[in-house]
């Protein structure tokens, strides 16, 4: 047994809808979720809208309240217990566990420069102790993401959708994280973007050794880039299992359903829902 | 008989930066019947081709003069590029030919009920009466699959979830008969399981009310799922046309070849993923020859692509591409 970088056990998060003060009703966004994620695992999460795939994600980044269950991160240098979380320790959490957004339109600003972007998380979190230092860090990241090191004065419009994810992928990696989860990053871009993208995240994850949180309501990507798949439905996991296991033989009657439905690329197998 | 020839489509976008060319020279038809995918990434025309039909696109849009847009009614033919009047409009906008959009959410008004929206539509376009135009619009939802047609009939858009909105949407297009449906990527919002859902629905009444669809993905599977031909366009060009298995399974054009290697196959998880080199050019650097020539891995330096238009060349029965007929693969 691997040592398992992210443990969950009957994990658990509610989100308040209204109602009175003594009939208060809830959405169980994340109902009982227990999972180990080993350390360097690319782990992808699949369901549809409204499966709590993006709140598990959230949950394990402490960005949303946990209702109940345990959640630990373990690296063999810090451990965290996410369910009690002092804001010290969030900030030391943060350099550790990351997050790369959907959209590589809003999740940049306009009006910082490309260097300044991937810098910021390095300055608010004062890990470099000065500008040359900074400049440095922000060189040798943007070069693994594989981003022109002339562009770094250049503001994000510049750039086309492909290369901004690369410019989001190097701000989120750039405090050297061990835990990424990446809630549906490749969603935004078109196909032949699309794989530039799966490439680099896999390349990235063997050379910084990292693990990774992979989300995505795609599961022909998530087959390709995932080497464990856990599939989720109303909050709920349904199954989870090593890839090739789970496309091969899906055990249950949710993922055979989900899998069925993927349109396929023959089109002499057109099926019928 | 073809149910609507495009003939030598230009668009061009009158903007604060240039002229920017959306659409070159595509010429395509449609036969009753018949779904035609419009594939593309962004930026490749697919949109702007479709909005064309229904003369949708908005004022700063050029049209070519050569450009063609003919539409065979019963009634008679249409020139819709030569359609001015709003009035005169009607007839490609809801009336023979209907559209749906990627996002239902937005494409129905938030403070009217989905009935009274149905309802309006079919008094503008039939002689129905408001009594037959509810009675007719409720045997359409429930056509489409959904429950309870007369309850959701008095509902609002935001009542319904995804799927059924865009079931709603589907009834909504259909009701007015229209010869010729415009679907602008109708499932890229939906889940998949849904998705399958809605793509057998719309093969079903293609069958029973015979029109013919013109299909815009960026999805290849989808199209390979649900078309009969197929066009692939990049940057406003028709790269390669043909049926559907043909250009799926003997693609001549280095573009599409390169959009299939990039996508993530189900049956074989050992493939690597190939990306197309370079990005996707701002539309106010338009390459010369053929558009595609800078990302091309598979030419030389100096070839005829740099400063020639490659031609479409007939490849294989029906089966065109954008390459010089010594390039036809099988031949030397």
């Amino acid at each position: 047994m691997t040592n398992a970088l992210i443990k969950t056990e009957n994990l658990s998060v509610e989100f308040p809808l209204g109602g009175g003060l003594f009939n208060k009703r809830t959405l169980k966004a994340v109902d009982n979720v227990s999972i180990e994620i080993p350390q360097g695992a690319f782990v992808g999460v699949v369901g549809e809208s409204g499966s709590g795939k993006t709140t598990l994600g959230r949950a394990l980044l402490n960005a949303v309240p946990i209702t109940s269950g345990s959640a630990s991160y373990d690296d063999g240098e810090e451990q965290f217990d996410l369910t009690k979380m002092s804001a010290t320790d969030l900030k030391a959490y943060r350099r550790r566990a990351q997050l790369i957004f959907q959209d590589p339109y809003a999740a940049l600003s306009p009006r910082m420069t490309v260097r300044d972007i991937i810098a910021e998380p390095l300055d608010v979190m004062g890990l470099t102790a000065s500008r040359e230092e900074t400049d440095a860090r922000v060189r040798e990241i943007a070069g693994k993401c594989r981003l022109n090191l002339e562009h770094l004065r250049r503001y994000p419009h510049a750039f086309s959708g492909g290369q901004r994810q690369r410019i989001s992928i190097a701000r989120a990696l750039a405090c050297n994280p061990r835990f990424v989860v990446a809630d549906e990053c490749v969603a935004a871009l078109d196909v032949s973007i699309q794989a530039d993208i799966l490439n680099l995240l896999k390349s990235l994850q063997r050379d910084m050794g990292l693990t990774f949180m992979f989300i995505s309501h795609d599961l022909s990507v998530v087959a390709h880039t995932c080497d464990f798949v856990v599939v989720m439905y109303h909050g709920k996991i349904v199954e989870s299992a090593p890839t090739r296991e789970l496309f091969a033989a899906p055990k249950q009657d949710y993922t055979k359903r989900l899998l069925d439905a993927i349109p396929s690329l023959d089109p002499d197998h057109r099926m019928r829902a | 008989m073809s149910l609507i020839d495009v003939e030598n489509l230009s668009v061009q976008f009158k903007t604060d930066e240039g002229l920017i060319t959306a659409v070159e020279d595509v010429s395509f038809s449609l036969a009753p019947g018949e779904v035609l995918g419009l594939v593309g990434e962004s930026g490749s025309g697919k949109s702007v081709t479709a909005k064309s039909l229904m003369k949708l696109n908005p004022p700063n849009a050029i049209y070519a003069p050569e450009s063609r847009i003919d539409l065979h009614l019963d009634s008679g033919p249409v020139d819709v590029m030569a359609l001015k009047r709003p009035r005169d409009m009607e007839i490609v906008r809801g009336g023979a030919v209907s559209m749906i959009f990627q996002e239902p959410m937005a494409s129905f008004a938030p403070a009217i009920t989905i009935g009274k929206q149905m309802v309006e539509q079919l008094l503008i376009h039939t002689d129905l009466s408001k009594k037959q135009a509810k009675d007719l619009s409720i045997e359409m939802l429930d056509r489409v699959g959904i429950l309870e047609p007369a309850a959701r009939f008095n509902q609002y858009a935001f009542e319904l979830s995804g799927g059924m909105r865009q079931r709603a949407m589907i009834a909504m297009a259909l009701s007015t008969k229209p010869k010729l449906l415009i679907a602008d990527e109708p499932t890229t919002a939906l889940d998949v399981t849904i998705q399958a859902q809605v793509l057998d629905l719309m093969k079903d009444l293609v069958a029973e009310f015979g029109m013919g669809i013109v299909f815009i993905t960026h999805d290849l599977s989808v199209v390979a799922q649900t078309a009969d031909r197929v066009a692939v366009m990049y940057l406003g060009r028709i790269m390669e046309s043909g049926p559907v298995r043909e250009v799926i399974r003997h693609p001549a054009h280095a573009y599409t070849r390169g959009l299939l290697n990039a996508l993530p196959k189900l049956d074989d998880l050992d493939a690597p993923l190939t990306p197309i080199p370079g990005d996707i050019p701002s539309p106010l650097e338009r390459p010369s020859g053929c558009v595609f020539h800078p990302r091309n891995p598979e030419l030389k330096p100096g070839s005829r692509y740099e400063t020639e238009r490659p031609p479409l060349t007939e490849v294989s029965p029906g089966h065109f591409a954008a390459i010089f007929p010594e390039d036809v693969p099988g031949q030397s």
